[in-house]
């Protein structure tokens, strides 16, 4: 049984969210204890993976130093990456395994709490067979620890089952980049940005959910560049826009279509590009035809101009690059989206040429990294195929396992806990994931959790999702192992040990190996270090798409990161791609694919006749577990709002920070209203970074992209109504937010 | 630093306030963000803007103070009360045309943003120009401020106050000094035009 062993309250009491505000030893210790030395690092949080320099003194982090040299950021850091260092020396911190107990969690010895975790796994797998374990990995843990996971999944586990967070946010880009060029990475170093003459982005709120790319779009627009910003909300960025397009949520394939269809009725296409490097072009110029700027309009409430300017600029200019993240990708037809973007990229001949090139913003920290070396459910190191035969049988020789033993592609995130909820899957073990706020409908979640018979979970903090666990296994922060990460750019960057593990927990990898000899499998994970495991990696991406053959620590640290592939110990690494035009296909062409109109999967109707959108806010991060730890972070956001227009509002008589309740087919909450005249009238968006009755993912549906299986967080239909207050015994952090606490210590 | 300047743009602003939370680990002042951050009118707009002190050639503040508490060095920045000096009068946090002083009722002294000196007179940018994610605070070189789209000026107009500053506000490139009140654009026989060019 997972049920949470003890009510919510009493395990929030003892192990969080508690606000941690001052750095160890009070605001002044510095002036008479200063910093030991500083640490070239990284940003914990998103996958724009910032330089910083961390303020070590006796083993624990003080504070931060911007890192200037860093050419990426230049310094630059978002309110998230200069209160980072605040994670550490936390009073929630996991300094020991727990086991569950009748009063909550008690804190056990490693020996016993290992013993459980490869015990259970085993006899649940003895008896309903290897696949009914499942593992659940994260992007934020290193490209070392994704590796390492993969492997454990696959070699001392035995299962199909394994995938990922990055489930829920760079899937749907991954599949449409593959499919249309065989790789799955930006296509440009973001250096290439400011020399853009177009600059097209659709579905990003730059502004808060990658904040240091602000300085690059405005760059752009400092050298003549034209901003173009698509999106169902005014985002920060949208102010310097130079058209804005606000569109209906859920109809960027018919915005983009339009466009592909202005840009082919003008003939402004690039028949050279097309004819010498590209494939299946007129099976997606005779799908443009049906999409006229009258419909289009229609569907995307943009006006017809707009559209037809947009597609103009475009298609007259030689250096377009068109920007896209998780507002394009969460939806279920978030592979056509991106595809879409691709065919006008390759109709007009943007790429492979410099400031041009169609880009995802990757969202998490390790999100490329992570996706790269076997934590996906279908993939082996390198960005190789679980289903290649020589794929299979190259790395199962690296393994030193017979290619047969490597089992076939399991389920996706999202279908792991369908088959949790269906009896199918037995036991998980999770790392870095916390489905319980991340996953759509979170109920459902919670039911699947229930019925788990064995659940054991690693982490630094007990997350929602760790309360459901049997054994809690502390494990370590970013700061703690070394390890190489990827950025948005496709940086291989390196992560610098700053710290040791407090306490008695222990680094991630030593966890996984620990296990793997527990389970019998000890010989394959042979790994004292993470060198030792990128040393593995190395040879096991070798030949791959994502070639790290070339990667070493010193080789990152002299040159400030290194763009892959980069097959060799000479190789400079690959910044911006396809630059003699060839491609990582089968033909070394680049694919068009012909995209196919489908509705929501919670289509707006009388009942529920508003879109419901989610996103981030620029001060807090993905589930929250480490943000919502953070004083100065939480006091910038203390809640959820839900942002609705002021006709909106008019019409439900709501004033700004009146209760309202968001209503969709699955549950109800009851947050406050924020009233902006920045949001389309037909759409309320909610921020979904809390846990429990606050909680965005109560809302959203199960309905995935049938390719990349990633939800559609982008588009639910609700409906909204004046409330006078939550249920008095929900949680309420603002109200009980103590104010003595940010004192000095 | 030798040859860098302190330009505000707030158009580039996206209000992520990481210039606050950044100001607030300064060393001397740890705990507390001398910045001043607005979202203009949220419910109208997204627009948002964050400043620092702008370093009066004659700084008003200073001239109010009963206590000559407020110093301004030669390298003219305008420091922070000095505190066996400060009576926490308010007379600054009062008279300031941009609204910069801060009372620190716990202190019982004035402070205010004084460019970071620890940073700058070691060869640092100020802590929030160094991390401000769209540099709309930017400590940069005159040059390097030449390439963007809006343009700097120090000549600001408070009714017939004309207050010249260290620190630049990046504007629309047409424009040369900035005025606020319609009364500056305003013709009267009494007065000359205040907001015309020199």
């Amino acid at each position: 049984m997972a049920k949470a062993p003890v009510s919510e309250e009493i395990l929030k009491e003892k192990f969080g969210p508690h606000l941690n505000y001052v750095p160890h030893g009070g605001w002044k210790d510095e002036s008479s204890h200063p910093a030991e030395k500083l640490v070239k690092t990284h940003c914990c949080f998103c996958g724009q993976q910032c330089g910083i320099q961390l303020k070590v003194r006796e083993n624990r982090v003080i504070g931060f130093e911007p890192w200037e040299e860093f050419p990426f950021n230049r310094g630059m850091l978002c309110p998230k990456g200069v209160k980072r260092y605040l994670q550490g020396n936390h009073p929630d911190r996991l300094l020991s395994p727990l086991m569950r107990s009748e009063k909550g969690f008690r804190p056990a010895g490693w020996d016993e709490a290992l013993s459980f975790t490869a015990g259970r796994m085993r006899e649940i797998q003895e008896t309903h067979g290897k696949d009914a374990i499942a593992i659940f990995g994260g992007a934020s843990l290193s490209t070392e620890k994704s590796y390492l996971m993969g492997k454990f999944a696959r070699v001392a586990l035995g299962t199909r089952h394994i995938d990922y967070n990055g489930r829920l946010c760079m899937v749907s880009a991954g599949t449409a980049y593959k499919l249309a060029f065989g790789i799955d990475r930006s296509t440009i170093p973001w250096s290439e940005i400011p020399k853009a003459e177009v600059l097209f982005v659709i579905g990003a709120n730059i502004g808060d959910c990658a904040p240091i790319t602000t300085d690059y779009v405005w760059r752009c627009r400092d050298n003549g560049g034209k901003l173009i910003v698509a999106d169902p909300r005014m985002t920060p960025i949208t102010r310097n826009a130079d058209l804005y397009l606000p569109l209906r949520p859920g109809t960027d394939l018919a915005l983009l279509m339009g466009m592909l269809h202005v840009i082919l009725r003008d003939g402004l296409e690039d028949r050279e590009f097309i004819e010498q490097y590209t494939t299946g072009f007129e099976a997606v110029a005779e799908s443009a035809k049906q999409w006229d700027l009258r419909k289009v309009a229609e569907m995307t409430g943009v006006p017809p101009e707009a559209i037809e300017k947009a597609a103009r600029w475009i298609g007259k200019s030689k250096r377009v690059i068109m920007m896209h993240a998780r507002g394009l990708e969460h939806q279920s037809k978030g592979v056509e989206n991106c595809l879409a973007v691709i065919n006008i990229a390759l109709v007009t001949g943007n790429i492979g040429r410099e400031g041009a090139g169609p880009t995802m913003i990757t969202g998490q920290g390790n999100g490329q990294g992570g996706r790269e070396h076997g934590q996906k459910c279908d993939q082996l190191p390198g960005q190789r195929s679980l289903t290649d035969p020589a794929a299979r049988e190259y790395v199962a020789g690296v393994w030193g396992i017979p290619p047969e033993e490597l089992p076939q592609p399991g389920y996706t995130a999202q279908e792991i806990m369908e088959a949790i909820h269906r009896g199918e899957i037995k036991g998980l073990l999770s790392t870095c994931f916390n489905p319980l706020v991340s996953l759509p409908d979170a109920n459902f979640t919670r039911e699947a959790l229930s019925k788990l018979e064995f659940f054991g979970v690693i982490d630094f903090f007990l997350s929602e999702t760790a309360h459901h666990a049997d054994v809690v296994l502390a494990g370590s922060l970013h700061e703690e192992e070394d390890g190489l990460g990827c950025s948005a750019e496709g940086r291989v960057i390196h992560w610098q040990k700053s710290v040791d593990p407090p306490g008695d927990a222990r680094c991630d990898s030593d966890i996984i190996i620990e296990l793997a000899h527990r389970l019998g499998r000890g010989q394959y994970f042979p790994f004292k270090n993470p060198a030792d495991i990128l040393e593995e990696l190395r040879i096991a991406s070798r030949g791959g798409i994502a070639d790290y053959y070339g990667i070493t620590y010193e080789r990152v640290d002299a040159e400030m990161g290194i763009f892959w592939p980069c097959p060799t110990l000479d190789h400079p690494g690959t910044p911006r791609l396809f630059v003699d035009r060839k491609f990582y296909t089968h033909d070394e062409k680049a694919h068009f694919n012909v995209t196919e109109w489908r509705p929501s999967g919670d289509p707006v109707s009388d009942d529920y006749p508003l879109f419901l959108t989610t996103g981030r806010v620029v001060s807090q991060y993905l589930s929250g577990t480490q943000t919502r730890r953070i004083g100065a972070l939480v006091d910038q956001n203390p809640e959820p709002r839900a942002e609705i227009h002021p006709r909106l509002a008019e019409q439900h008589g709501i004033n700004d920070g009146d209760w309202i309740t968001l209503t969709t087919r699955r549950d109800d909450l009851t947050i406050r209203a924020m009233v902006v005249k920045t949001i389309r009238p037909d759409t309320v968006f909610m921020p979904y970074h809390w846990a429990g009755t606050r909680s965005a993912n109560r809302l959203t549906h199960r309905t995935l992209d049938p390719r990349s299986k990633i939800p559609e967080f982008k588009v639910s239909a609700c409906r909204i109504v004046r409330a006078n207050g939550p249920d008095p015994s929900e949680d309420d952090r603002a109200a009980h937010h103590n104010d003595a606490s940010r004192g000095d210590s | 630093m030798f040859g860098y300047e302190f330009y505000v743009d707030p158009s580039r602003c996206i209000g992520c306030r990481s210039c606050m939370q950044a100001c607030e680990e300064c060393e001397t002042h740890r705990g507390k963000s001398m910045i001043n951050f607005d979202f203009i009118e949220r419910r109208e707009s997204i627009s948002s803007a964050a400043y620092v002190c702008w370093h009066c050639d004659e700084p008003t503040c200073a001239q109010v103070c009963p206590a000559d508490a407020i110093k301004k060095g030669e390298d003219g920045i305008v420091q922070s009360s000095l505190k066996p000096r400060c009576i926490a009068c308010n007379n600054c946090v009062l008279a300031c045309p941009f609204g910069i002083p801060k009372m620190m009722e716990a202190e019982q002294q004035m402070m205010k943003c004084d460019m970071c000196y620890d940073r700058t007179s070691v060869g640092k940018k100020p802590m929030c120009a160094t991390v401000c994610p769209s540099q709309a605070l930017a400590y940069v070189r005159p040059e390097e401020i030449a390439s963007r789209r809006e343009k700097p000026t120090n000549i600001f107009y408070f009714g017939n106050q004309k207050i010249t500053t260290k620190v630049y506000m990046m504007t629309p490139s047409e424009r040369e000094g900035i005025a606020l009140d319609v009364m500056d654009y305003m013709w009267e026989e009494r007065h000359e035009l205040v907001a015309t060019r020199e």
